[in-house]
């Protein structure tokens, strides 16, 4: 039997992606990769709208991330308002760009949270991997966030070329007296998933920093909390990405376009609303990409069938499309699909190469995320 | 996406104990509000929401840093003009406190 959903619920996690301008030049970023042909911003009055139409719907969480959302400098403007409507905000950010004025700004504009990404534990990994000189820079932010009182909390993005450091860069977490570190593997969508074949860590790999990371946790006077995050490439079961798209999730891209899931702009044969020609609520309840992948009238064997489909929901759209060629199979990640191969072989591949984070000389280049590759890959 | 949780991480708290003069209020990084369209109290913290049954929202929205526990129970007695709440209303603020969602103040 399917559902139909007529009526969804709110979408309770607003995201919105303020600019895809962004000092750093992330190998594993999620953005677009033609993110640099995008490049048509929405004003200070849109947004302020989007939040006030969202939040009549019923969202409570906002994430403001991008790009860099402190490349936008009415970003406070933004948070003082979302902060009068009632949302509990959350600035996602590489802290470049945060100085002393703004924080104290924000903090006044009551920004509630702020998660502050590293990409390695020493200067130069961090400043190799984000193609910049930053590391010294973001220590300065980590300080900031602890002076003006909230909880410092690091999110650092895992993969082949760092993922041997877990445990410097725990040390390095301790050392910037984070109270909560997240080892995020990467998840491949954008300029991660060009990049795939040079970030798929090794299972052995995953395996020390697992280790590691438990190892950690048990060291005396420990206190940060520390969450693993394992890549679902190594997994038999997909994530329930989003909760199903359309359940609760929105996200609006600096341009304006309304998607169900950040990385969904991939997917083919859907046309996104965008906040500029239509309503939020129009968006959310009515217009059909949304209501594209609600309920469960849209999967295929094995989903249709499986006892799993109201946990996972058939797993990831975005990662269906983009290894398997069709947005309505299961989620490859699955060990009950038909595709699930594609999966194991990349693991396979992975697991043949050479482990040694040094091994950066290999044949295929690193594509950085920057506004001259993007165009050429546009 | 599993997130692989510590099975003892070393803090864990005390279960604590609450006298009748305490005073409560929501923790820090915590927000309490009504939201309309939920029909309910919800607690928001950093990328998460709790959604409160109606009796744990008639007891949290109380702790407003200055009432005790003493006048939490007496109010709520009296506004659902029953009695002998104590046990229960003492009961789920002790383990609001082992979450964090409130904080004794001095």
């Amino acid at each position: 039997m399917s559902v139909q959903v007529r009526d969804p619920g709110p979408p309770l996690w607003l995201l919105m992606e303020l600019t895809y301008r962004c000092p750093l030049h992330c190998v594993f970023c999620y953005n677009p990769t033609n993110f640099a042909v995008l490049d048509r911003e929405l004003t200070t009055e849109d947004w302020l709208r989007v939040l006030r139409e969202a939040r009549a719907l019923g969202a409570v969480q906002l994430g403001l991330s991008g790009g860099e959302p402190l490349a936008r400098d009415d970003l406070e403007a933004i948070v003082a308002h979302a902060h009068e409507l009632g949302f509990y905000t959350n600035l996602i950010t590489s802290g470049i760009g945060l100085n002393e004025t703004r924080i104290k700004a924000l903090k006044q504009a009551g920004l509630d949270h702020i998660q502050l990404s590293f990409q390695d534990s020493t200067r130069e990994m961090n400043d190799f991997l984000s193609s910049t000189r930053t590391f010294d820079l973001k220590a300065k932010a980590a300080a900031l966030i602890k002076q003006y009182g909230y909880p410092m909390v690091l999110n650092v993005v895992l993969h082949r070329l760092n993922i041997d450091h877990a445990e410097q860069i725990l040390d390095m977490a301790e050392r910037l007296g984070a109270d909560y570190v997240e080892l995020a593997n990467t998840q491949y969508y954008g300029w991660a998933l060009l990049n795939r074949e040079r970030l798929l860590p090794s299972r052995e790999q995953v395996r020390r920093a697992e280790d590691t990371t438990r190892k950690f946790r048990l060291k005396p006077g420990q206190r940060m909390r520390i969450y693993f995050v394992v890549p679902d490439y190594f997994e038999t079961r997909p994530k329930p990405c989003m909760n199903g798209l359309g359940s609760v999730f929105l996200t609006i891209a600096p341009d304006g376009t309304a998607l169900p899931c950040h990385a969904a702009r991939t997917l083919p044969g859907l046309t996104f609303p965008n906040v500029r020609e239509a309503s939020v609520e129009w968006i959310w309840r009515d217009s059909p990409s949304f209501n594209r992948y609600r309920g469960d009238a849209w999967m295929k064997e094995p989903c249709r069938s499986c006892p799993d489909k109201t946990k996972d929901f058939g797993g990831c759209r975005c990662q269906a499309y983009l290894l398997t060629g069709d947005a309505a199979n299961a989620d490859p990640v699955c060990a009950l699909s038909p595709h699930h191969h594609l999966v194991t072989e990349a693991v396979a591949r992975a697991d043949a190469l050479r482990t040694e984070a040094s091994s950066l000389a290999e044949e295929k280049p690193l594509l950085f995320r920057d506004p001259r590759t993007s165009r050429a890959l546009s | 996406m599993t997130e692989s949780e510590p099975a003892g991480n070393p803090t864990v708290a005390a279960r604590t104990t609450l006298l009748d003069s305490a005073r409560l209020a929501v923790g820090r990084g915590f927000r309490l509000q009504w939201e309309p369209v939920q029909n309910a109290h919800v607690l928001l913290y950093p990328e998460g929401m709790i959604k409160l049954n109606g009796s744990a929202g008639a007891i949290m929205s109380r702790c407003d840093g200055e009432r005790t526990v003493a006048d939490i129970v007496a109010d709520l007695e009296r506004t659902y003009g029953t009695t002998g709440l104590a046990e229960d209303v003492t009961a789920f603020l002790e383990f609001a406190v082992d979450k964090s969602w409130l904080e004794i103040r001095a």
